[in-house]
């Protein structure tokens, strides 16, 4: 702008100049254009899934279990499901991926097997979930014979775990040496130093990184049609069929009855919310964590 | 800067002629140092002396930060680097695969260029430490707390706010913190690694300041690009050039009749 308003006229009347101002409007044309050609999908898809869930919800949604088709009922069971095996997923998966995650930013950050386990995790981290569910029914489910909870919640800590081990490295990558330093400069063993020091430090980023990992897992749908199957009872049997919301929209959006399709959308609409409710809460933690 | 003249120095005695009545605290023999196969220092012999301060000046890449890491082993924590040759601390070579490291940070204190207080409130930063050696009750530990604030001149400014956050201080607040949380572990020397190189003039006085006031306790050395700080502070002024000790002498004496050519060309100011 005060580029145009200083400029001397007789330049900004040349063939050059103009040209260069075409292009310039051609490309932000362009690049408004691809942004709100993404925005409208996803404003659409919000419109319709805000409208058609709103319409649905009402306090039997969390009070009632999955009917049968053509009598009235609600999301409780798969909505205790999701949160049981969620819980237990986390629980399982963050553990592990923390301490691979210190180990290969902390104790093993000059070793090759670091950049092993990395590469490892990155493929991890982008392997497509039908084959995680896959692997989970081959070593649980048929062992065991029977589809059950536990297996979903494993085969969900296997999502946790690629995600948190990458947060934990790269957060704790941040943590600037000269703290590590100063921590060793007062005598305090390495161990001691990680815990009290460099995890306080980036904390905020490894709460992050468990929240984007739950964010991720409460949706999944493929690797608990494998292990958890479905449950159109309550149930808090974990070596038992457990439902899930993410496998009840997928059967009830299939099917043919009105009520149960409308109740699918109410369940994706809590999904919805609840993964926007843990976005914006790790976006504020991010950011809490960069003005400290 | 231009004049060697322009320097105020104290007046002390000659340490040539007083050496005898010095007590030696750390003793560096013949020591070599590597990052990986680049020789960073050369045949380094040195003295540090109880309740004196030694400044270790040169130009960028001397070797003099990588010779201070060596008195506490810091360089312990990155691969690749090692170390021969004999650092005795009073009388025990540290250098030895039998030291314990923890051990010999505690008794050999540092202080950072960049002030780095821990992500912890700001009696936390000082009771952390103290806690790793001690268990104390809660008045006693206050006390130890209060004493570390005070002997690095900050108490005054924090005693109101020891809950609020070490990292909310200004820079020239969190370089004292660490000074104090440095001096609460009870070291018997402190290395100070440029500590004044991210401060304001006023933050400088006064941790120099502090520096003459903590070394009739302690073993003190600094390693300074200042060389006004180093004639300011020092007892004994070593200089250093592409990892070889050039000359290393009472600070009077580098700073008005260098025996060294170089050491007199970087003195006044005409490389470095």
């Amino acid at each position: 702008m005060t580029m145009t308003a200083q400029a001397n006229p007789s330049q900004t009347n040349t063939p050059l100049y103009r040209s260069r101002q075409r292009r310039n409007v051609i490309t932000m044309t362009l690049a408004y254009a691809a942004t709100a050609f993404g925005l409208i999908w996803l404003a659409l898809i919000l419109g319709v899934l805000f409208y058609e869930g709103f319409s649905g919800l009402s306090l039997a949604v969390f009070t009632e279990m999955t009917p049968p088709p053509g009598s009235a009922g609600g999301l409780l069971n798969p909505i205790m499901g999701s949160l049981v095996m969620t819980v237990i997923a986390v629980a399982i998966g963050t553990p592990l991926g923390m301490l691979a995650g210190t180990y290969m930013a902390e104790y093993g950050r000059y070793d090759k097997l670091s950049s092993v386990v990395r590469f490892i995790n990155d493929i991890l981290l982008s392997a497509p979930s039908i084959v995680i569910g896959l692997f989970v029914y081959e070593i649980m489910v048929a062992q065991m014979g029977h589809f059950s909870g536990w297996a979903g919640a494993v085969s969900l800590a296997v999502i946790v775990v690629p995600v948190v081990v990458r947060t934990t490295e790269d957060m704790l990558t941040l943590v600037p040496d000269t703290l590590r330093e100063a921590a060793a400069s007062i005598g305090l063993p390495r161990s001691l130093m990680i815990v009290k020091v460099a995890y306080r430090a980036a904390r905020a980023g490894m709460i992050t990184g468990v929240l984007l990992a739950v964010a991720r897992i409460s949706g999944e749908t493929a690797p608990l049609l494998f292990t958890a199957l479905n449950n159109q009872f309550w149930s808090t049997d974990l070596n038992a069929p457990v439902s899930s919301l993410p496998v009840v929209i997928f059967q009830f959006a299939l099917s043919p009855y009105k009520d149960w399709q409308s109740l699918a959308w109410t369940g994706a609409l809590i999904i919805t919310l609840t993964v926007l409710t843990l976005s914006i809460i790790a976006r504020a933690l991010a950011s809490q964590r960069k003005s400290s | 800067m231009n004049s060697v003249a322009s320097f105020t120095v104290p007046t002390v005695t000659h340490a040539q002629k007083s050496a005898e009545g010095l007590a030696e605290k750390i003793s560096v023999q013949s020591l070599d140092f590597f990052y990986g196969d680049n020789r960073a220092l050369k045949n380094i012999n040195v003295s540090l002396y109880k309740g004196h301060v030694t400044a270790f000046i040169g130009p960028s890449g001397c070797g003099k930060s990588t010779l201070l890491r060596i008195l506490n082993r810091m360089y312990d924590l990155y691969p690749n680097q090692r170390a021969s040759g004999q650092v005795l601390l009073d009388g025990e070579d540290i250098l030895s695969p039998h030291q314990d490291i923890n051990l010999l940070r505690a008794k050999v204190g540092m202080v950072f260029q960049k002030p780095t207080p821990f992500p912890m409130t700001i009696y936390e930063n000082i009771a952390f430490g103290i806690r790793l050696y001690e268990k104390l009750p809660k008045s006693e530990l206050d006390g130890r707390v209060q004493h570390a604030l005070q002997r690095a001149a900050l108490w005054n400014e924090v005693k109101d706010k020891l809950g609020a956050n070490g990292l909310s201080l200004s820079g020239g607040q969190q370089q004292r913190l660490c000074i104090a949380r440095t001096v609460a572990v009870r070291p018997e020397v402190i290395l100070f690694d440029e500590p004044c190189s991210a401060l304001d003039p006023i933050s400088t006085a006064k941790i120099e300041e502090l520096i003459d006031e903590l070394k009739d306790d302690y073993t003190i050395a600094i390693v300074t690009h200042n060389m006004q700080q180093a004639a300011r502070v020092s007892d004994f002024t070593a200089f250093m050039y592409l990892g070889e000790l050039i000359e290393y002498g009472e600070t009077t004496k580098i700073f008005t009749t260098p025996n060294d050519r170089r050491t007199q060309d970087y003195i006044t100011g005409r490389f470095g």
